[in-house]
């Protein structure tokens, strides 16, 4: 890593936060949700490539993460496939898959897009809930442990270094990924594609491969979640998981690595959070929404960054 | 150009550290907050996770209320050996994800004595696992027979299994000289579970299975399947495996058919949502089901009549609303918890375990539980009555 790179500070933060959590949890439970945030934060990392930098919408990235643990669990259970090939196999698959309906999907624009998307994750989830025989239906089948080289890790501890492991290198890919000619060929995208294709720019190339990026991103994330939760149900592929995705990426603030694991955090703690508010949990829960939109309408990182900016008098940054 | 990347990273640390410490002490304030709630004064825990929302609904909204009555109702006697009963409720919305999560979090961070819930056979089949590594004793209240067949050390439930309601609705048939049949199962567990032992069931009981059709999670017609039956040659009844909304739409298709033989469903169709719902179709539909559901049409000898009248009035005030079996599952699951947990003198998890299993001649809602360390359910085809809809209804059959 260079580390004269202007995110270098962010990712051994991140980095330390990740080693000293540890500290702070002290049952299963508080483990549990910790590694639910890694994994929920390494799809947004993913998915922040596209929404954030490449300004593409997705709203069927529940699809590859429910693909992800599907392939996992089927592998292992009817085909007896060692986790770890299984995981590979179902991340190739997955690869291949967002690669082959990339080109005439990002070819639409806007809310065009957007509904693209959402049938392509509404087809995924549709056929997990059919196909009983291969899936167990509604009613989800159960995931075999995960063995890496005949290790396998039995505790929620041992868990959750190798959630965060995997969010690390996540998020160590997507900021080599933004901070490289890659990145400002995205960006380029985002702010104009007509303006990046007059700079010869192809476009269609960049943005396939961010979504086939992110789309594996969000594969391999449903995988371990299948392994650790050692238990599937087509609900992970459902449009409202996909929508909730995208919120945390939203409201984390768009086109910030950072943010999107933020995003990430409040939305798997908050819901914990306000179940002592029993019937009421899902107004209160709409209403921080509402609030947070439209207060901090930037997303939660670029606001408290401006604020903190201000606070201390330090000179806008660049 | 690298004095400003500097910068830059200087102002990304600083305000890294910002954000790292606000999440730390976000951190900090929920575990705190949850480990004082643990530390608190040492009432008995009982947990539930219950659909309250989401697809079952339907059974988990009569099953917190009785759960909650139940409990208000335990303290205002006194409590417990003595202390009080706390309910620590979390609503799984009908996901197993969901209930996976809370059930560590009932485990490991309210740390309850018992678990009593799971509407769902799905929610139930996704938590076992949980249950059976950390041993904490679990009466789940959803239908199907997985759930207790093989026997698993930890875990118990209420309600009649599919197996005993098919056995039950063949017999009746039996004696009605149906015996040739078509079946329509739904994809859910509980109707896959239900399908399953018909198949099985059909041979000993002298039942020939001619058609055998299934729907899918969240069908909103089931025309096809039916005309399918309906087009078959020579089936002489049906029978619908399935819990929850489309029990009312077959029962809706099925009079639009213009079908007119014997129409069975299960003990998933026995609350008043069903009849409602079909809108009138309903009428002549039989099904097995708990005593509770005809208690006014009981015998005074009748061993439940008690118990149940006694539930039946207490919560139709309470709630004005009227009584589902569902409810009555949580009500025994409760039951059969607290006294386990009286006899056993303690909350000692194994010492209440093998309590429950001892469960011999208790008169409860859904029938009379004796328990055995082969038999987690306990309840047989005896504590079914047949019941068919009449004048938008239930009227027990005899």
């Amino acid at each position: 890593m260079n580390w004269r790179q202007p995110h270098t500070g962010g990712m051994v933060m991140l980095l330390a936060v990740m080693a000293v959590l540890p500290l702070f949890l002290d049952n299963s439970f508080q483990y549990e949700i910790a590694i639910k945030v890694a994994l929920n934060a390494a799809v947004c990392v993913g998915l922040n490539l596209l929404i954030g930098y490449t300004g593409q919408i997705s709203l069927g990235h529940a699809g590859f993460f429910a693909l992800g643990a599907y392939s996992s669990a089927i592998l292992t259970d009817r085909y007896g496939l060692p986790p770890m090939a299984a995981m590979l196999t179902g991340a190739l698959g997955v690869g291949l898959l967002s690669f082959i309906i990339a080109r005439p999907i990002l070819k639409l624009k806007g809310h065009y897009l957007a509904m693209g998307t959402l049938g392509m994750g509404v087809i995924i989830s549709i056929v997990l809930n059919q196909e009983a025989d291969f899936t167990g239906g509604p009613d989800g089948m159960s995931v075999a442990a995960l063995t890496i080289f005949g290790w396998e890790p039995v505790t929620e501890f041992q868990w959750y270094w190798i959630a965060v492991g995997f969010l690390a290198l996540c998020v160590w890919l997507s900021l080599n990924l933004i901070n490289s000619p890659v990145g400002r060929a995205l960006r380029a995208v985002h702010g104009s594609e007509i303006a990046a294709r007059t700079m010869g720019i192809d476009t269609t190339h960049y943005k396939v491969l961010v979504f086939v990026v992110s789309a594996v991103m969000a594969c391999l994330a449903g995988s371990l979640f299948a392994h650790y939760n050692g238990y599937i149900t087509p609900s992970k592929a459902d449009f409202f998981y996909s929508i909730e995705l995208v919120t945390m990426v939203v409201l984390g603030g768009m086109a910030s690595t950072f943010g999107a694991v933020i995003g990430a955090v409040v939305l798997t703690v908050v819901p914990q959070v306000l179940t002592v508010f029993e019937n009421y949990e899902m107004m209160v829960f709409g209403g921080v929404l509402m609030g947070m939109i439209i207060f901090m309408h930037k997303g939660l990182l670029p606001t408290l960054s401006e604020f903190i900016g201000k606070r201390f008098h330090e000179p806008d940054k660049r | 150009m690298g004095g400003d990347l500097n910068l830059g990273a200087i102002h990304m640390l600083k305000l890294l550290t910002k954000c790292a410490a606000i999440v730390a002490v976000g951190a900090l304030g929920f575990t705190g907050a949850l480990v004082s709630q643990a530390k608190a004064d040492e009432p008995i825990k009982i947990g539930t996770f219950l659909s309250v929302t989401g697809g079952a609904s339907f059974l988990g909204d009569p099953e917190l209320k009785t759960m909650q009555m139940f409990i208000e109702d335990l303290n205002a006697n006194g409590g417990l050996l003595g202390r009080k009963v706390e309910l620590i409720h979390y609503d799984s919305k009908t996901s197993s994800e969901e209930a996976g999560t809370f059930v560590k979090r009932l485990i490991f961070q309210d740390k309850v004595d018992i678990i009593v819930g799971g509407s769902t056979t799905g929610n139930t089949m996704a938590v076992i696992k949980q249950i059976q590594k950390n041993e904490i004793p679990f009466i789940s209240l959803a239908g199907a027979g997985v759930i207790i067949d093989p026997v698993k050390k930890w875990v118990f439930k209420t309600p009649h299994t599919d197996k005993v309601a098919v056995a039950k609705i063949f017999k009746d048939m039996k004696s009605r000289n149906l015996s040739k049949i078509g079946i329509l199962s739904g994809n859910g567990g509980f109707g896959k579970s239900c399908q399953k032992n018909a198949r099985a069931l059909a041979g000993s009981a002298g039942i020939e299975i001619l058609a055998d059709e299934t729907h899918g999670k969240g069908d909103t017609d089931m025309t096809p399947q039916i005309t399918s039956i309906k087009s078959t040659a020579g089936v002489q009844a049906f029978l619908y495996c399935g819990f929850g909304a489309p029990t009312s739409i077959v029962a809706k298709n099925f009079k639009q058919l213009g079908l007119t033989i014997p129409h069975y469903q299960t003990h998933g169709s026995a609350s008043m949502r069903f009849i409602k719902g079909a809108d009138g179709a309903a009428e002549g539909i039989r099904i097995p089901a708990a005593a509770l559901l005809v208690v006014d049409q009981l015998a005074d000898d009748h061993p439940q009549k008690a118990v149940a009248s006694a539930y039946k009035a207490a919560y139709e005030s309470r709630y004005n609303d009227s009584i589902s079996t569902f409810g009555g599952h949580a009500y025994d699951g409760l039951l059969i918890a607290t006294q386990a947990i009286e006899r056993a003198g303690s909350t000692d998890k194994e010492t209440v375990r093998a309590e429950i299993e001892k469960t011999n001649n208790l008169v409860g809602v859904d029938g009379i539980f004796t328990m055995s360390p082969n038999d987690h359910l306990g309840l047989n085809e005896g504590s079914f009555v047949m019941v068919v809809v009449k004048d938008g209804g239930w009227k027990l059959s005899q």
